[in-house]
């Protein structure tokens, strides 16, 4: 009985661990939503680029610090910003329409305009891997 | 017994003077300290009126100054929820109308929760040409709609002794936008004197 669980166990980790290790139903239903709206297969790498791609000296990083597992802070207003990483804050891409907001302001506040469907995906999948 | 009344008059006439004399100052002493009395009684009402209309004052701002959880919620995740009595009804709507550059940031928000926070705002900013206890924030402005709180020339002239070692060089403070900072219950909307207190620094008293 004892092997049977430890072997289901493993199997899940696997499982779970070749998927986005903390995608959640909020993240999922984005992603497909991308997806439908012309993107191609999310990678994290380019999700990982993007974050710390700088325009005009300003990146995600600039807020969320070098590592999404800090704590950031926001640079005009001081406020703390909790962790970006869901491994340490599970709070985290949670709620379908905060995802929505954020990635609209920060996409516009730092690049200068709108996020394509295909780097808020890839965005998101990096993410959801932290 | 003409003679005993003849003897006794003049001090009949003296006792009936001073009986009456007594009369007429007792009643009047009286009648003073009746009207002290109802002085002190009318002195009394007033000051409990007083006290009774700053009560009601103060029931008045408390009850009609109503926080809302979906604006506390969406602003305070940058910033101070700052209270909307501390600008009128002008400089909200502006505030609003330009969430996309919001102080060199952007705030957009999707339209019902942007319609929520305006309507809020309208309806609890600080009224213009009606007496409260905010038209002092009105002083000396010269922009109808102004859109900084810390522009006010009222809010300049409140914090102008303060020295940039107790606000922008101090560390737990750094800027004025800061209010709640120094004063605990800024969110409140209550910036009274006796509630403030500077990180290293302490109470403020002016």
């Amino acid at each position: 009985m004892k092997k049977i669980a430890l072997i289901t166990l493993v199997f899940t980790s696997f499982g779970l661990a070749s998927n986005n290790l903390f995608a959640t139903e909020a993240s999922d239903t984005l992603i497909k939503e991308y997806q439908t709206e012309g993107a191609k297969d999310f990678s994290e790498k380019a999700g990982k680029t993007l974050w710390e791609t700088k325009v005009e000296d300003r990146s995600c990083t600039s807020c969320h610090t070098m590592s999404v597992k800090n704590t950031g802070k926001h640079k005009r207003t001081g406020k703390e910003i909790k962790p970006m990483a869901p491994s340490v804050n599970p709070e985290r891409l949670s709620e379908v329409k905060k995802i929505r907001k954020w990635l609209l302001r920060n996409c516009k506040g730092t690049f200068k305009r709108e996020c394509t469907p295909q780097e808020k995906g890839d965005i998101l999948t990096w993410l959801s891997k932290q | 017994m003409n003679n005993l009344v003849k003897n006794i008059r003049w001090a009949i006439g003296s006792a009936s003077l001073g009986a009456i004399l007594l009369f007429g100052i007792t009643s009047v002493s009286v009648s003073v300290a009746d009207e002290d009395e109802s002085n002190e009684h009318e002195q009394h009402e007033k000051y409990e009126r007083g006290e009774h209309e700053r009560a009601e004052q103060a029931e008045r701002h408390s009850t009609k100054w109503k926080q809302d959880k979906v604006y506390a919620a969406e602003c305070s995740e940058c910033h101070l929820a700052y209270p909307a009595n501390l600008l009128p009804a002008e400089s909200w709507k502006k505030i609003m109308a330009n969430l996309d550059d919001h102080f060199g940031e952007n705030a957009e928000l999707d339209k019902s929760t942007t319609l929520h926070i305006a309507n809020y705002l309208q309806s609890q900013a600080l009224p213009i040409g009606k007496r409260s206890k905010w038209s002092r924030m009105l002083r000396n402005l010269k922009d109808k709609a102004p859109t900084r709180i810390t522009k006010l020339p009222f809010f300049i002239h409140k914090h102008d002794e303060l020295s940039d070692d107790m606000v922008k060089n101090n560390p737990k403070v750094g800027s004025f936008s800061h209010c709640n900072a120094c004063h605990k219950d800024a969110e409140k909307s209550m910036f009274d004197e006796d509630t403030v207190s500077i990180p290293n620094f302490g109470r403020w008293e002016d």
